[in-house]
């Protein structure tokens, strides 16, 4: 039958002559393969000390954020938290109260804002659902802890630094 | 013998008993280090600077792990197994020589234990002594898994035993003497026996790994594909025990590959060392010739374990039965021919 590709090739198994039989030149050349990478640099990442770089798009740790007035810009419309296949994000929204202008960009706010580092899966899909642009998974990745309940981050944790006026 | 000897001789017992222990603590710590280098890795770093506190956290943690003893198991034989293997794997280095006679003052020390004259039978006799703990271990923790792998291990230490011994006929038929002292005396200078032995010297080496367990030779404990052969129900310092004289073997067989093929603690150059440094000085830079050599040795021992995959339990006895012991037989028979004829002419 004519071959679909010219891929095929037809291996022939010899006999092994006496050289192979004897195994010692195999492990000759064994030993000194090992050898060779004896002397080569380690690929070890001693993280935490040392970290890989993070690609461009890499998803860690969320942060909402403010705008340029230092204002959060979270006005817990709640649509990151229906985008999230994993249900990983809860909020309670608060009316902005008068004196509150400066904390707050519009006149809803998230006075709770919680997400379960355990269940998110960093799809980053509440980043492309967020119409108001406040909240990006552009951190660092989370650290381990002990405890489950360690591990539901509130506002105290995502929300980025004030601004320094 | 007087009172100081007496004492020089305990202290010796202890000295070497410690470095031996302290050179098989080390080992566990080298051979992570070396597979890791091998592997394009760093090993072991965070207990203290490099790494060097780790085999002291392993023992710690040894220790502190929940001793099991299992229901069925025969409780007495069950410690003596573990017992046995690292006893057997202490008394070992008693007859080989560290050094020459060394002169503090006016007075000789001996740097061996003991100097009996038939030392390589004494190391023989250790060596078969050692089969013993593993199938002990094995059969008391009434465990078919533990049962088959002391099996494995016995037979692959008997197999092995023979073609080693008969290694061991050809290199004697040159020495005329069972003594170690007297094999190192006859080796000074470069006289090494590796130059007259070296089919024998292969076949040793390949006899050593087997009889320490170690790669390609592991299958007794071949952790990927038994359960852990003989120590599977071992836990705490009982495993310890057997995974730690397994180190203190490779010390002891390196040390007697010196010493029966190497020149033991001979270099070249020896005697004008000892003509021109002095009795005192020259036997030391002896002794640390002795050890640089046993720590090459084991260092050859991890990185062919790191370099070669483990045999198959039938290529094992193959290799056991079908190469090595006609091969040491060929040996004995062209080690006599050759001898002979050199003696006929004189040479």
């Amino acid at each position: 039958m004519e071959p679909l590709s010219n891929k095929r090739k037809l291996i022939e198994s010899k006999p092994l002559n006496f050289w192979e039989r004897a195994y010692l030149p195999a492990i000759i050349s064994g030993l000194s393969i090992t050898m060779k990478h004896f002397f080569k640099k380690p690929v070890t990442i001693s993280y935490p000390e040392e970290k890989r770089e993070f690609s461009e798009n890499f998803r860690g740790m969320h942060s909402l954020k403010r705008d340029e007035n230092g204002k959060e810009r979270c006005t817990a419309c709640g649509l990151c938290a229906l985008s999230c296949p994993a249900e990983a994000i809860t909020m309670i929204a608060a009316e902005r109260q008068k004196g509150e202008e400066h904390l707050y960009r519009e006149e809803k706010y998230a006075a709770v804002y919680e997400i379960n580092m355990l269940r998110c899966i960093f799809c980053g899909l509440c980043e492309e659902a967020c119409p108001k642009e406040a909240i990006y998974l552009d951190g660092d990745i989370v650290p381990a802890d002990y405890l489950r309940k360690d591990f539901i981050y509130g506002k105290d944790k995502l929300v980025e630094a004030p601004l320094n006026q | 013998m007087g009172g100081i000897d007496l004492l020089y001789k305990l202290a010796l017992i202890v000295i070497i008993f410690l470095i031996s222990l302290v050179v098989a603590m080390y080992s566990t710590y080298a051979e992570r280090k070396i597979a890791a280098f091998f592997q394009d890795r760093i090993g072991p770093n965070r207990a203290g600077p490099w790494g060097i506190l780790q085999p002291l956290c392993d023992g710690a943690k040894m220790f502190l792990k929940e001793e099991i003893i299992p229901t069925n198991a025969s409780g007495f034989l069950f410690i003596a197994g573990p017992s046995l293997s690292i006893l057997t794997a202490c008394i070992g280095s008693a007859v080989i020589p560290w050094g020459q006679h060394l002169t503090i003052g006016s007075h000789v020390v001996d740097l061996q234990v003991a100097d009996i004259n038939v030392g390589v039978l004494y190391i023989f006799g250790v060596v078969s002594l050692g089969v013993y703990g593993v199938m002990i271990g094995g059969w008391a923790s009434n465990n078919k898994y533990s049962l088959l792998g002391a099996i494995r291990a016995a037979s692959q230490n008997i197999s092995y035993e023979i073609s080693m011994g008969l290694s061991i006929i050809a290199l004697l038929m040159l020495t005329q003497t069972l003594s170690l002292r007297e094999i190192a005396e006859q080796q000074y200078s470069w006289h090494w026996n590796i130059l007259r032995q070296p089919l024998g010297f292969l076949i040793f080496i390949v006899c050593a790994f087997a009889e320490t367990n170690r790669t390609p030779f592991d299958l007794p404990e071949c952790e990927t594909e038994l359960v852990g052969g003989y120590h599977t129900e071992y836990s705490s310092m009982k495993l310890g025990f057997y995974l730690f004289a397994e180190y203190i073997n490779m010390f002891v067989s390196s040390a007697v590959m010196v010493t029966l093929y190497w020149g033991g603690y001979n270099y070249p150059g020896m005697y004008w060392m000892l003509a021109h440094v002095g009795t005192t000085i020259a036997p030391i830079i002896g002794v640390v010739v002795m050890f640089a050599k046993v720590f090459l040795f084991i260092f050859f021992f991890m990185w062919v374990r790191w370099t070669i995959p483990r045999f198959r339990y039938d290529q094992l006895m193959d290799l056991g039965w079908k190469v090595l012991i006609p091969l040491a037989i060929a040996n004995i028979v062209l080690t006599g021919v050759v001898s002979t004829v050199l003696r006929h002419f004189g040479i």
